[in-house]
């Protein structure tokens, strides 16, 4: 009896311990497959030439460029609202107040909102709504900021991204310990001296965990960029917010499903996730260690 | 304080203790309050204008006739097809940029029955075929849902029990070093972009799946589902596994001082106490699946189908408005039913974000909370 348990068990234990394996094999294999397939093109003039003849050839700069600068927009714009909503969480909301609560849950929602609904939110109310309207308040009904462009792409993404970072701060103004807070006060300073001079220098790894996070996610999505902003081939830079641009993730997509000649640009389009799938693995390989640094310390 | 009668100056008054007026300390909490706001202010704001651009479908019914030939805005994309005003070809869908993708699927839906108005009322939206480029576009959100469904299903049968299973490995029974290890591994596996799992399923995956099943469409359901899977697991594995870790250590203290083993605990104690948990991340992993485009974009096949052979390419819903919507015209029925897909997803999320959320507020006692404030 006994005996046919402890088998029943090891075959159970065996079983939980295959899905666990199950699932690293799967990335181990995945992070070696595309650098397996991308290694070949790799290089540094793949990473620092125009494409050519029709995407055939060439690199992917522009590409690389487009998605650091939507990443630099949209972290401007998501990481000074996503802390300071994080303030307001952990320092001005008491944790039963309503209003917390449904901040709380908003924040969760938009976290879970499928990134299309973004990119649709963004076309409807950046695009249509802010840009045509700015465009028939300022430019006279000329179209210039109602079409797609870096800014509206970056701003849709900040939205995506805006949970990411307030989550990671409010993790690590929580781990900011009471005791310096309470000496802040009753040396004399305001709740707003404290927050700037204790609580935000205390949290600085925590903003930093986060920004990196975002840009992570930010430099991978591509649902809410489709058609806010990306474009499959620009022969220029974007140099002005109000221009299209390419992005790394958008290229991927058209290069494996609606370019020409899909078997030509195969290792091209390997490469170029190569480089996605590493930059953004280094990215939130280091977030990870921030962040298991900073859960040591708390402890 | 009786030595210091004399010196005014180390008595605290009623008057002294009053917090003073700062300007700086009010501007800066209304500030924060304001900006805190936003995240609610942005929930609303989508609801709004996703909404406000599907109302047309609803008013429009007289008036379509002959409106198209009439609009011509602002086309996205390249010199895509302006819709309906082409009168040529047939089944038009797909000329300019979708030709790699016809010769990786078999072709639509034939163009059989034509029963269809050219507007998109509110009876064409239940029908079964989604033409919405042709002579006479058709609506119909039946195949889309079909696809989506069967894709959400073949996802969760593979991410759940996996997910699941794992996590149970990772808070019952793995070592620490290895639980350690496992952890970071999944959050770096959430990490991975979308375009990315759905560029493997793509180039790697539906290869490998092809010769071991041997069936004809190298892109269909199956294939899109396990890409899928990939992107639900993380999610299904974090929460299932916060879950687990946050049962009282007295259940399984007692359970295993009454003589049972290990894994008896851990399935018969520690997994019942987690169902609420569990529950939660199934149903988020679930919205994951529905709303995720990228990979149902490259991996799936697209084509619009209603059948319920996962060997079959299908089309779903998020994939829909990915591949169409640049292509549309401004303002068109059919930019309408995009945005009403879209719609519909929002409130499928939402709900499921709520569902999952409230439930498991609900049900699981507050100590099983524990850290996820």
């Amino acid at each position: 009896m006994s005996r046919k348990r402890d088998i029943t068990g090891g075959l159970f234990i065996g079983v939980t311990a295959f899905s666990a394996l199950l699932i690293i094999a799967v990335i181990v294999i995945l992070l070696v497959v595309i650098i397996i397939g991308g290694k070949g093109t790799f290089s540094w003039e793949f990473l620092t030439s125009f494409p050519q003849d029709g995407m055939m050839k060439g690199g992917i700069f522009p590409a690389i460029y487009g998605t650091v600068f939507l990443v630099l927009i949209m972290s401007i714009a998501a990481v000074p609202f996503g802390t300071i909503t994080a303030i307001y969480l952990t320092e001005y909301a008491s944790e039963k107040s309503i209003l917390a609560q449904s901040i709380r849950f908003a924040v969760r929602t938009l976290a879970t909102v499928p990134s299309i609904i973004f990119g649709l939110f963004g076309l409807g109310f950046f695009i249509k709504f802010v840009g045509g309207g700015m465009d028939n308040l300022f430019l006279g009904g000329q179209l210039k900021w109602g079409q797609p462009s870096i800014l509206w792409a970056s701003l849709t993404m900040a939205l995506l991204t805006l949970p990411v970072v307030i989550v990671s701060v409010e993790e690590a103004i929580r781990t900011v310990p009471r005791e310096m807070r309470e000496a802040s006060l009753a040396l004399g300073a305001t709740k707003w001296e404290t927050i700037l001079r204790i609580v935000l220098p205390g949290s600085r790894s925590g903003i930093m965990t986060g920004t990196i996070l975002a840009v992570s996610r930010g430099a991978g999505e591509v649902a809410p960029i489709l058609f806010t902003g990306a474009a499959y081939y620009l022969a220029t830079l974007p140099t002005s917010l109000s221009d299209q641009f390419m992005n790394l993730g958008y290229h991927i997509y058209i290069m494996a499903t609606q370019s020409a000649n899909v078997d030509k640009t195969l290792p091209i389009q390997f490469a170029t996730t190569m480089v996605l799938l590493l930059l953004t693995f280094t990215l939130n390989l280091t977030a990870v260690i921030i962040r298991a640094r900073l859960r040591r310390k708390t402890k | 304080m009786d030595n210091n009668a004399g010196h005014n100056r180390f008595v605290f008054t009623r008057d002294s203790l009053k917090k003073k007026f700062r300007l700086s300390e009010f501007l800066s909490e209304k500030i924060i309050t304001g900006v805190a706001f936003l995240s609610i202010a942005i929930i609303v704001l989508i609801f709004f204008f996703v909404f406000r651009e599907t109302l047309p479908i609803f008013h429009q019914k007289k008036e379509a006739a002959k409106v198209e030939n009439v609009v011509k805005p602002e086309k996205y994309g390249s010199d895509a097809n302006a819709g309906k005003t082409n009168s040529s070809g047939q089944e038009q869908y797909g000329v300019t940029t979708k030709d790699t993708m016809m010769i990786e699927n078999k072709t639509p839906v034939e163009d059989t029955v034509v029963h269809g108005s050219d507007e998109a009322t509110l009876k064409s939206l239940a029908g079964t075929q989604w033409l919405p480029v042709s002579d006479r576009p058709r609506y119909g959100l039946i195949p889309l849902f079909v696809g989506t469904l069967k894709i959400t299903l073949i996802a969760m049968l593979f991410a759940a029990p996996i997910a699941i299973l794992a996590a149970l490995f990772s808070a019952a029974f793995a070592p620490y070093w290895l639980r350690e290890l496992l952890k970071p591994a999944i959050e770096l596996l959430a990490g991975f972009p979308s375009v990315v799992i759905g560029f493997f399923a793509l180039m790697v995956m539906a290869t490998f799946f092809q010769n071991i099943f041997g069936y004809d469409g190298r892109l269909n359901a199956f294939v899109g589902g396990v890409a899928m899977a990939l992107a639900a697991i993380p999610i299904i594995f974090t929460i299932t596994e916060d879950a687990l870790t946050a049962i009282p250590h007295t259940y399984t203290e007692a359970s295993l001082a009454l003589g049972a083993t290990r894994w008896q605990t851990a399935l018969f104690v520690t997994l019942p106490a987690a169902t609420p948990g569990i529950f939660a991340a199934i149903l988020l992993g679930i919205g994951r699946v529905f709303g995720e485009t990228m990979i149902a974009l490259m991996a799936t096949g697209n084509a619009a189908l209603s059948s319920i052979n996962p060997f079959e390419s299908v089309r779903t819903l998020a994939a829909t408005i990915g591949a169409e919507m640049a292509e549309v015209v401004f303002g068109d029925t059919h930019y309408s039913v995009l945005f009403l897909i879209g719609s519909m997803l929002f409130v499928f999320t939402f709900s499921l974000n709520a569902l999952a959320e409230f439930y498991v507020k609900g049900k699981l006692v507050k100590r099983f909370q524990g850290k996820q404030s």
